[in-house]
């Protein structure tokens, strides 16, 4: 390595999200008490993008064929773009970085398709305490089918968050701020990063 | 706690001298503000410091040896002595390379005691964070949310503290490297005082200009309040008018623009340029629609077409009246009441007309010259458009509340009779429904009115219905106008184009970015500033406005249509006073 960094490549290990996707995890150390995790997902995929594409653009020629009005094969190209770009610049994140500085604070950055980025900056001074929580996550389609009537499925799933202190009473905790929220990892994962963390907060 | 060292990145390639800046207190944190150069006396820097004004200490040294000056290192730490603090930072850097090095000296009664790295087993090089700041930025920027009162030292929390440093020492920014003075320095405008002769020009220009605006506005308020404008009825008339209103809303934002008093709050300042640029636009806006207007006599053709318009709106009504007098939609109408009715509003079409066309020689004149009052802006055009149309459609206002007035005065009726034919009474004092006996020629006579007017209730709602549709259509657009003239007076252009273009001016917070460094040096941090999100500015920075608001939800619209009492969907809420 050429810089005091040290990388950790998840050769060994694959990571999936809750919904099954393969997911990345890098970790990368700048210092004894600096780290940044970087959570990528699965990128915009050609097939999907060719499938709405076609189905937008059939149903366009249907009703053209149908009304015999070109406004409507235009927009449904203006819809197409349109939604296209809405979606890879406000939709679809491409990674989430944590980067902790021990007795500075966490910083928290979603990075989207189109190269938005989002960021988030938390003092140490306001934070209390990184966990992982458990949630209730409704999942509303129906995977087996055998069974016959539509269910609304539930299912835990763990999320890593962020502890606030409240100004007024240093004990409570005033609010969470949930973490990794797009890419969702399963806990393997979140352990890690969880660990890592710890590592840095009891040092500083 | 780790020490973290906040440093300009004005001062990265600067010549050796003595830090100065400021500590942070209870968080472990210097901030660096400039690197004052050899030659100097420790006397007259001490005098600098004293004078300047602004909360300064000298941190420490910085050296970043050229060819030919080796053998610093000593004179550096005898600097050490002649200036007595806590804590004393060493700081060096070696041309060609990026990391910077580290070296704290505590000094304790008189005995040295030293730190260097490498000493203590490469932890104390662990031990520091050294954060690059744009100070140029930093020092332009507000963070957000803005503290009106005075906070608490010991509990705030770092960067509003490193902000407001920064902010506070311009004092010290003003002297570069062109003055004589006694120290040379190193900062952000020490190649040269930054400044816009355009800024300067209007900061100049800006005074008997206001002076001007103010005497004028005094006029003109004076007149407005004087004994004859403000007897009843032109009060109440003026209190209606939608335009009236506009022009006392822009008069007090002129005197707010206006007032020569500088503003010294980042908040105030923001509405003064938020409420001159909005101005500027719409009067902008007005004029290029007075011009488009009164090219080509379109105010003329405008005028021309007003009239026959109101006539083809009464024709279109008389119409209607027809329909309903005969069988509309094969509904069957108590053929008495819907023979009044149906004359008792044909006959007030007629007078309408009648009015309009006498009115209607003059109509052009009027309008040409209340036409040119739409100078003053796009919003006072948008609020004579609605006053217009308000003037217009009186008729329909009017029918309205007599087809509302009959429908309430049936429903009411009706249902003190339900109650009677029950055997029930409401009770006025309890607020309450009770039983109560009545005689039995109460009783004869209620069911007789009852039924009369179960019976004649079909006819009178479809007249209310009818009106109802029609009162809402003109308050529809009156509120579409309203909103827009709302939306151009209340939208923050000036804070929304320096969020555009200035980003670092309106700050959320800061982002971190880890500089790649070389091994054996402390962790570098890029301290970038955040800029607010844009649905924030809009909200933090609104103009607070007499908004036209709906004053009643959905379900308590729908109830009040049902049982006939009379809506005013738009209500003006009265400015704010700040």
């Amino acid at each position: 390595m050429q810089n005091g960094d040290q990388h950790y490549s998840m050769e060994d290990e694959t990571y999936t999200d809750i919904d099954g996707k393969a997911i990345s995890l890098e970790c990368q150390s700048h210092s004894g008490f600096c780290r940044e995790f970087t959570v990528s997902s699965a990128k915009v995929s050609i097939g999907r993008v060719m499938a709405y594409t076609c189905a937008v653009w059939l149903s366009a020629y249907i009703i053209f064929f149908v009304t015999e009005n070109t406004a409507v094969l235009s927009s449904a190209i203006i819809i197409t773009l349109v939604g296209m770009m809405v979606h890879i610049h406000f939709v679809k994140v491409d990674h989430e970085t944590l980067l902790i500085i021990g007795s500075l604070g966490v910083q928290v950055s979603s990075s989207y398709a189109s190269g938005r980025e989002s960021t988030d900056f938390i003092e140490m001074g306001k934070i209390k305490d990184i966990v992982i929580n458990e949630a209730i996550h409704m999942v509303r389609k129906i995977k087996d089918i055998v069974i016959n009537e539509a269910i609304h499925m539930q299912t835990v799933i763990y999320y890593l968050c962020i502890l606030l202190k409240d100004p007024s009473d240093p004990e409570a905790v005033s609010s969470v701020v949930p973490l990794f929220q797009s890419s969702k990892p399963r806990l393997n994962c979140l352990v890690k990063v969880y660990k890592s963390c710890q590592e840095i907060l009891a040092k500083c | 706690m780790v020490l973290k060292i906040f440093f300009p990145q004005c001062c990265n390639k600067a010549d050796s001298g003595l830090l100065v800046g400021r500590w942070i207190p209870g968080q472990n944190s210097a901030v660096v503000l400039a690197v004052i150069h050899y030659p100097f006396i420790p006397g007259q820097v001490k005098q600098y410091i004293q004078q300047s004004g602004v909360d300064l200490t000298v941190l420490g040294s910085w050296s970043m040896p050229k060819e030919g000056q080796e053998g610093m290192e000593s004179f550096l730490r005898d600097l050490s002595t002649i200036f007595p603090q806590g804590q004393w930072l060493q700081l060096s850097r070696e041309m060609g390379k990026i990391g910077f090095r580290y070296g704290k000296l505590i000094q304790q009664e008189k005995e040295l005691k030293e730190d260097v790295e490498g000493e203590e087993g490469g932890g104390e090089k662990d031990k520091v964070i050294f954060i690059h700041y744009e100070q140029r930025k930093v020092m332009l920027s507000q963070l957000h949310p803005v503290d009106n009162g005075v906070p608490d030292p010991q509990t705030e929390s770092q960067l509003p503290q490193v902000f407001g440093t920064v902010c506070q020492s311009e004092p010290l920014f003003f002297l570069d490297k062109y003055d004589d003075g006694p120290v040379k320095m190193t900062h952000w405008q020490s190649e040269g005082r930054e400044g816009s002769i355009i800024v300067e020009l209007m900061k100049q220009a800006s005074t008997p200009v206001c002076l001007l605006t103010t005497w004028i506005l005094t006029l003109w308020t004076s007149l407005c309040s004087s004994r004859i404008l403000n007897v009843r009825p032109m009060r109440f008339i003026s209190s209606k008018l939608s335009t009236c209103l506009q022009l006392s809303y822009r008069t007090e934002h002129l005197q707010t623009v206006c007032s020569p008093t500088r503003a010294t709050a980042h908040n105030h300042f923001m509405r003064k340029a938020n409420i001159f640029v909005s101005f500027f636009v719409d009067v902008s806006l007005g004029l290029l629609l007075v011009s488009w207007m009164y090219r080509e006599n379109r105010i003329g053709k405008l005028a021309n077409t007003l009239v026959p318009a109101a006539d083809h709106v009464a024709k279109e009504l008389e119409e209607l009246l027809q329909w309903l007098m005969g069988a509309p939609a094969g509904l069957k109408m108590n053929r008495a009441l819907d023979q009044v009715l149906g004359r008792f509003f044909l006959y007030h079409i007629h007078l309408w007309i009648s009015y309009i066309h006498l009115m209607s020689p003059f109509i052009e004149m009027i309008l040409w010259y209340v036409g040119l009052s739409a100078c003053l802006g796009l919003t006072f055009a948008l609020s004579l458009l609605s006053d217009i149309t308000a003037l217009l459609t009186f008729h329909i206002y009017c029918f309205y509340v007599y087809g509302a007035r009959l429908y309430c005065m049936t429903v009411y009726g009706l249902s003190s009779l339900w109650r009677l034919f029950r055997g029930k009474k409401w009770n006025v004092l309890r607020q309450r429904v009770d039983s109560c006996s009545y005689d039995l020629d109460q009783l004869f006579i209620g069911t007789l009115l009852f039924t009369i007017l179960l019976f004649l209730l079909p006819t009178t709602a479809l007249y209310y219905l009818v009106f109802t549709l029609l009162r809402l259509v003109v308050v529809m657009f009156q509120g579409v106008l309203h909103l827009s003239v709302d939306f151009i007076n209340s939208f923050p252009l000036f804070a929304m184009g320096l969020r555009l273009f200035r980003s670092y001016r309106l700050a959320e917070g800061v982002k971190f970015r880890v500089l790649c460094e070389e091994p054996g040096t402390p962790l570098h941090l890029m301290m970038d500033i955040n800029p607010l999100k844009v649905s924030s500015v809009v909200q933090t920075y609104r103009t607070p406005t007499y908004s036209c608001y709906p004053k009643d939800s959905w379900l308590a619209l729908c109830k009040k249509l049902f049982l006939g009492e009379l809506i005013y969907p738009w209500r003006h809420k009265t400015t704010k006073i700040d």
